[in-house]
């Protein structure tokens, strides 16, 4: 909990001046745990996280902070190496390596689509693991708390590998409206022929309810085809979840380990790091895709 | 359709990184989930039994839901180990806000539901819902529980709960639509303890009636 560079043990440290709205220590997750109720947790956007780490040439599941909607200020206290990636923040080098020097800050600007932004340290944040993982998984309760202003995070050892990526082109999160690829899903036959052509011919809006667990959409209510109770079963990051009052649920990195509600579809996981940027306001429709028909 | 002559099930789709197993009974569930914990087919991360469902998880990096359904027709499920799990004693003061209604609606009263409760050897089937929340069946069956209409906003933790077939034990304050019928103080979830679950898949239990003692 030092801060700057100490000369015998090379800790790096950030200081957090504001976390913002919500700001987490997020890693790959926690895998292999779930029939102790346990569920993965990790960064809710995977491919800008995987990204985040090699563009400052970490290892693959090193710890970043997952930003959500900007608002995070941090003072380096020693000269680091970062990059961010996923929602743009205006004015700050994006997908690209880039470096603070010791004694300035780093602000972020609330994004101009998109919502999670990752930022990776070289040498990643050093953190103390709860079963086999930093992440903090806001549904469970587990690992570090969200970030509060005066936290200090050490910065791990720079590894071997250099960054040899300077700026990666990727596809930035849109801030209009999405069309998103679902397969059929162990439940349905629990949405009527007219749910079914709702789910799949409506908008539906992101609403202000959603966070890491899952998305709440609004529209059209979903006609379901039963109103008897479902024995509680295993749930998938990607799972709509259709609670009685028919406004379906997109889980995202913290959903529940199983749940009593039905899932008549699956959002295909090439999207699901698309739906992890989706903003309130924002709206889905979905189809279903050619090739799980 | 099926693994062998006893244990039949059916796939059902989750996507490219899961899918379902249903089953016809819970025994049929462990069975496969037994032999399956101990030769997870390649690719599959993790495994998520419940009533009659068997979730696995994999990662489509490696695998795609179709060969691990291969795999798993392969399996020789494994029935019937119950009796060998650890004995964890579980002491419960019989306060519960649902338990004088439960006794009325089930017509055992409120002291028969604390006999059938204590009377019977109970074995962790499976976990969800919270870490370390254990779903436990009766060993002698006969509970068949409806949950709350209304759930509770807030249960506190270490309420003892029953709902269906299953009793369970809130690891911490959450939301709940059990009934609930007493408390206790064993922590039934605690992260400085290795494992940190209590109430692990096979674990065998028996609820002790505080006052009686």
């Amino acid at each position: 909990m030092s801060t700057g560079r100490d000369a015998a043990t090379d800790v790096a440290t950030l200081t957090v001046v504001e976390p913002g709205p919500l700001t987490t220590l997020q890693d790959a997750g926690r895998l292999g745990l779930a029939s102790l109720g346990i569920g993965r947790s990790g960064a809710c956007d995977r491919e800008s996280y995987r990204l985040a780490n090699r563009l400052v040439g970490n290892e693959p599941g090193e710890v970043v902070l997952e930003v959500t909607f900007g608002g995070l200020e941090v003072r380096a206290d020693a000269d680091v190496v970062l990059a961010l990636t996923g929602a743009r923040c205006p004015g700050l080098p994006h997908d690209a390596v880039f470096s603070m020097s010791r004694g300035s800050t780093l602000r972020l600007p609330p994004p101009v689509s998109g919502l999670r932004t990752y930022v990776a340290v070289r040498g990643g944040i050093d953190a103390p693991e709860v079963l086999g993982s930093c992440s903090t998984d806001l549904l469970a309760g587990l690992g570090p708390k969200a970030l509060a202003a005066g936290d200090a995070l050490s910065v791990g050892p720079a590894p071997k590998a250099f960054p040899n990526v300077d700026v990666a082109p990727v596809a930035e999160p849109t801030a209009g409206d999405v069309t998103v690829s679902v397969m059929r899903g162990p439940r349905d036959d629990w949405l009527t022929d007219q749910g079914w052509a709702a789910l799949l011919g409506e908008w539906y809006a992101v609403t202000s309810e959603s966070n890491r667990i899952g998305i709440r959409l609004d529209g059209p209510a979903l006609e379901r085809a039963k109103d008897e109770e479902l024995r509680s079963e295993g749930m998938a990051r990607g799972a709509l979840q259709v609670p009685p009052a028919g406004k379906p649920v997109l889980f995202l990195a913290d959903h529940p380990v199983t749940g009593g509600y039905p899932v008549p579809a699956y959002v295909l996981e090439e999207d699901l790091d698309m739906c992890a940027q989706l903003c309130p306001g924002q709206r889905v429709r979905f189809r279903l895709s050619p090739s799980a028909l | 359709m099926s693994t062998g002559p006893d244990v039949p099930f059916t796939v059902l789709p989750c996507g490219s990184a899961a899918l379902m197993l249903e089953l016809d009974s819970l025994d049929d569930v462990l069975a496969i989930y037994a032999a399956l914990a101990d030769y997870p087919p390649a690719g599959v991360l993790d495994l998520v039994p419940a009533a009659r469902t068997l979730m696995l998880h994999l990662d489509p990096a490696q695998t795609e839901p179709a060969a691990v359904e291969r795999a798993v027709r392969q399996v020789t499920p494994r029935h019937g180990d119950r009796t060998h799990g650890e004995l964890v004693e579980i002491p419960v003061v019989y306060d519960g806000q649902d338990l004088d209604e439960l006794g009325s609606l089930t017509g055992w009263g409120a002291d028969g539901v604390v006999e059938r409760h204590t009377g019977t050897e109970w074995t962790v089937a499976f976990c969800g819902f919270a870490p370390g929340f254990g779903y436990m069946v009766s060993d002698s069956g006969g509970f068949d529980i409806p949950r709350r209409s209304t759930p509770r906003t807030k249960v506190p933790p270490g309420a003892v709960g029953l709902a269906g077939e299953f009793a369970g034990v809130y690891p911490r304050e959450s939301p709940g639509g059990w009934q609930l019928i007493g408390s206790t103080d064993l922590q039934t979830f605690d992260l400085d303890r290795e494992p940190p679950a209590l109430l692990t898949p096979g674990t065998r239990v028996r609820f002790l009636d505080k006052r009686a003692t």
